[in-house]
C-alpha cells in the first residue's frame, strides 16, 4: 500500500491507538484528534518514533459539533487531503446512570451516535467527491440486540450501524469503503473494572483484525471472529423468549 | 479486587488504577498511601503488591529514537516484547534481557535484572541513562548518574519504594541479526559446570539449566549454553504461536517423579559433550514466554521461586553445599538455572554481586517454608543474599543482614517524600516502612 493520509478521531482510545500504531509502521500519515490532550500529544511521539511519515494532532470535543466544519479544513489542509478515517471515539456509559436520568440518556446518545454521524455526514460528501478512501468506524456488537444491561450504548451503536448501512449503499458507486466494525469485550482502560474471561481480546488483536478488514474492502467486521455466530444466535432468539432473559 | 504476584502467592485485595497520563497518575500519587506502582505483574512475591496498585501499562509510548546512539526514551509502562518487536528489525536489541520480555521498562529498572551476559555487561541500570520519577508528593523530578546520583541509585533495583518510575532513556545494542548462535555443553557435575564458566568467561551470553533433582557423584549435573549474535542480516523472525495454559494444573501433576524423569530426559536428549545450533533470539532468551500462563503448571497453591546468590570467595564448596541441601530435600523442580555474576554496581539494593547465582521454582506445600528458611542461612553464612524480585517470604533480619545498604535507601526515601506514600507488602516484611 502506498502512503495513505488518514484521520483518525478518538485517536486515544485503546483500539484507536494500537491501529494508529500498525498504520505508522507502514509508514502512513497520521492526523489525531483527541480530547485528552497530554495523552494525544506523547501517542503523536509514539508513532513518529514508529514511522509514521507525518503526524499531526489537534483537540477534539465530540459534542462541539459547531467546531468540525473547520476542524475538517484544517485537516485537510495540513494534511493534503484524507484517504482513510478511522472513527473510535464513544464513552462506555453507566447503564443504570442513563435509567436515572434523561441527561445522562442523552449524553451517552449525543456521543456515541450524533456526533459520530454529523462527522460521517460531513465526511461523506468529502469522500464522495473524490470518488476513494475507506471510512471505518468503531461500532460495537451491543448494537446488534438490546439488552437490559446495556441498551442505552447499544441504541448509539445501533443507530450508527444503520446510518453506516445506508452510508455504505449511497458511496459504493463512489468506490468509497464504508467499514463497520463490531468489537466484542476488549480489554482496554475503559473497562478497567469489568473481570475478563476467555472471550476478552486484546486492542492489539482488535487492530490486527481492522487493518485486515480495511485490505480486504470488508463492509462489517465482527472481532474477533467469534462474535459473529455469537450474534446471529442472540439476534435468532424470538423476542418472547428473549425479554425474559437476564442479559 | 485480589491481586498476586507471577507465583500466585501470596494475594492482596486491592484497588487497581491504570492511569491514561504522567499527571493523572501524580495526582494519584499526591493523594495517595500504601500504594505502589505495578507493571506486568512478573515479579514473582509481594513486591508490587499493595492495598492500593497503580498500573502502569497504559504509560506505553516511545518517546524519543536517536538512530546515531542508539538511545530511546520511553514511556516505563512499554514492555521489553513491544521494544523488540519495534527495534529488532531496525537492527536493534536489549542491552540486557532477563528471561521473560513481558515486563514493563519501569519493572526492570525497579528490579533492576539481569541477563546472561552479567558477567560482562552488568545490570539494566548500566544502560539506563537516566530516568523521571513521580515523588511522593506528586512532583516529577528527572535523576541520572550526575543528576541526583543518589536517587538514581537508590530507585534502579529499588523495588519502586523511592517513586513510580514514569519515563526512562536506554541505551540499545547494535545487532546484525534476530538470531544467536548457540552452543551447549554438557556437564556431569558442579565442578564441570564452573570450570566451563570460567572457560567461556568472554562469551556474550552464557547459562547453565541445572538438574537439581541429581546428587551424590551428579550433584549440580547441566547443561551450559552460549551465545553469541548472528551476523546473518536476518532481522525478522518467522513467526510463532504462543501455546498457553489454560487451566489450573492439578497439584499432583508435578510431583517428584515426573520432575526426575523430566530432568533426566532433558539432560540426556543432549548426546554429545558440546552442540551448536542457530537460534531465534526468542528461543535463546525467553523459552517459557512461548507457553502464556506457565505459573499456572504449579496449580492453586501457587510456587515460589527461590534466588540466591554467593560471592566468588565461597566457590565450588559453598555452592555444592546448598545445592546438596536442594537436592536432599527432593522439592527442586525442573526450572533450575545457573549463572556467573559479574562485579556488583553501586545500586543500593540491586541483586548481583561477582560470584554464582542460582534460581529454581518450588510449588508451594507443606514444609516448605521451613526448608527455605535453612537454605536462608547457609546463603548467608556463604555471605550471599536473595533476589528481592524473586522472595516472597525472607525475614526482615535475613534481608538486613544481606543488604547493608538498606538504611542509605531508607535516608534517600525520606529526603524524597517516599516514606508514608510507596510501600508494598514486601517492604513491610522487610522492615521498610
Amino acid at each position: 500500500m502506498n502512503e495513505q493520509r488518514v484521520l483518525i478521531v478518538g485517536a486515544t482510545s485503546a483500539i484507536a491507538e494500537a491501529t494508529a500504531r500498525r498504520f505508522a509502521a507502514r509508514g502512513h500519515s497520521l492526523y489525531l484528534l483527541a480530547r485528552n490532550g497530554e495523552r494525544l500529544e506523547s501517542l503523536a511521539a509514539d508513532l513518529r518514533v514508529r514511522g509514521a511519515a507525518r503526524v499531526f494532532h489537534a483537540p477534539f470535543e465530540a459534542n462541539d459539533l459547531d467546531a468540525q466544519e473547520a476542524l475538517l479544513a484544517r485537516v485537510d489542509s495540513e494534511l493534503g487531503g484524507i484517504d482513510q478515517v478511522l472513527v473510535a471515539h464513544g464513552t462506555l456509559g453507566d447503564q443504570k446512570a442513563c435509567e436515572a436520568s434523561v441527561e445522562a440518556t442523552l449524553q451517552e446518545l449525543n456521543t456515541n451516535a450524533l456526533s459520530v454521524i454529523a462527522l460521517l455526514t460531513r465526511l461523506a460528501n468529502r469522500f464522495e467527491a473524490q470518488r476513494h478512501g475507506c471510512i471505518a468506524v468503531i461500532g460495537s456488537v451491543a448494537g446488534d440486540r438490546g439488552r437490559q444491561s446495556n441498551y442505552v450504548y447499544g441504541t448509539a451503536k445501533g443507530a450508527l450501524a444503520i446510518f453506516l448501512q445506508g452510508l455504505r449503499n449511497r458511496l459504493a458507486k463512489s468506490h468509497v469503503q464504508v467499514l463497520t466494525i463490531k468489537p466484542g469485550f476488549v480489554d482496554t482502560p475503559m473497562t478497567a473494572a469489568f473481570p475478563k474471561g476467555p472471550l476478552w481480546a486484546s486492542p492489539e488483536k482488535i487492530a490486527a483484525d481492522i487493518e485486515r478488514a480495511i485490505e480486504r474492502k470488508r463492509n462489517v467486521l465482527y472481532t474477533p471472529f467469534f462474535w459473529w455466530p455469537i450474534m446471529a444466535v442472540i439476534k435468532s432468539v424470538p423476542e418472547m423468549i428473549f425479554k425474559r432473559l437476564s442479559l | 479486587m485480589p491481586i498476586q504476584g507471577w507465583g500466585r502467592y501470596p494475594s492482596v485485595d486491592a484497588r487497581i488504577d491504570l492511569p491514561l497520563t504522567v499527571s493523572a497518575l501524580a495526582g494519584q500519587v499526591a493523594g495517595g498511601d500504601g500504594l505502589i506502582a505495578r507493571g506486568m505483574g512478573r515479579s514473582y512475591g509481594d513486591s508490587a503488591l499493595a492495598p492500593h496498585i497503580l498500573g502502569t501499562r497504559a504509560l506505553s509510548h516511545l518517546l524519543a529514537f536517536d538512530e546515531t546512539r542508539g538511545l530511546l526514551r520511553c514511556a516505563a509502562g512499554t514492555t521489553l516484547a513491544e521494544l523488540l518487536a519495534v527495534f529488532v528489525p531496525r537492527g536493534w536489541f536489549l542491552p540486557v534481557t532477563p528471561g521473560t520480555k513481558f515486563v514493563t521498562l519501569g519493572g526492570a529498572i525497579a528490579s533492576d535484572v539481569h541477563g546472561k551476559n552479567h558477567h560482562l555487561d552488568g545490570c539494566f541500570s548500566a544502560f539506563v541513562e537516566s530516568l523521571v520519577l513521580v515523588l511522593g508528593d506528586g512532583s516529577r523530578v528527572a535523576c541520572s548518574r550526575h543528576e541526583r546520583p543518589e536517587l538514581f541509585h537508590a530507585t534502579c533495583g529499588g523495588m519502586g519504594l523511592t517513586g513510580v518510575i514514569v519515563e526512562a532513556e536506554l541505551r540499545l545494542r547494535r545487532v546484525e541479526s534476530a538470531y544467536i548462535h548457540q552452543t551447549t555443553y554438557k556437564a556431569a557435575n558442579l565442578e564441570e559446570a564452573l570450570a566451563l564458566f570460567e572457560a567461556h568467561h568472554g562469551t556474550t551470553y552464557s547459562v547453565a539449566w541445572i538438574d537439581c533433582l541429581a546428587s551424590g557423584a551428579s550433584l549440580g549435573r547441566s547443561l551450559l549454553m552460549i551465545g553469541e549474535h548472528a551476523r546473518d542480516r536476518q532481522l525478522v523472525l518467522s513467526a510463532g504461536r504462543p501455546l498457553s495454559v489454560p487451566v489450573d494444573s492439578p497439584a499432583l501433576l508435578l510431583n517428584r517423579y515426573t520432575m526426575q524423569a523430566f530432568n533426566s530426559l532433558y539432560y540426556n536428549r543432549v548426546r554429545t559433550a558440546e552442540s551448536r545450533q542457530r537460534v531465534s533470539y526468542d528461543s535463546f532468551f525467553y523459552p517459557l514466554d512461548g507457553i502464556h500462563q506457565w505459573n499456572r503448571l504449579y496449580g492453586r497453591q501457587g510456587f515460589l521461586q527461590y534466588q540466591f546468590v554467593v560471592p566468588k570467595a565461597a566457590g565450588l564448596d559453598g555452592l555444592r553445599s546448598i545445592l546438596a541441601r536442594i537436592a536432599e530435600s527432593r522439592r527442586g523442580s525442573f526450572l533450575a538455572v545457573l549463572k556467573a555474576f559479574g562485579p556488583a554496581n553501586a545500586n543500593l539494593l540491586s541483586f548481583p554481586v561477582e560470584g554464582y547465582t542460582l534460581a529454581l521454582d518450588f510449588k508451594r506445600e507443606r514444609g516448605l517454608f521451613e526448608l527455605l528458611d535453612e537454605l536462608d542461612e547457609r546463603v548467608l553464612e556463604q555471605g550471599g543474599r536473595l533476589y528481592l524480585t524473586k522472595d516472597a517470604r525472607m525475614s526482615e533480619a535475613t534481608f538486613k543482614r544481606s543488604y547493608p545498604l538498606w538504611e542509605r535507601l531508607q535516608a534517600v526515601r525520606e529526603q524524597y517524600h517516599a516514606r508514608g506514600t510507596f510501600t508494598s507488602l514486601q517492604a513491610r516484611r522487610l522492615g521498610l516502612e
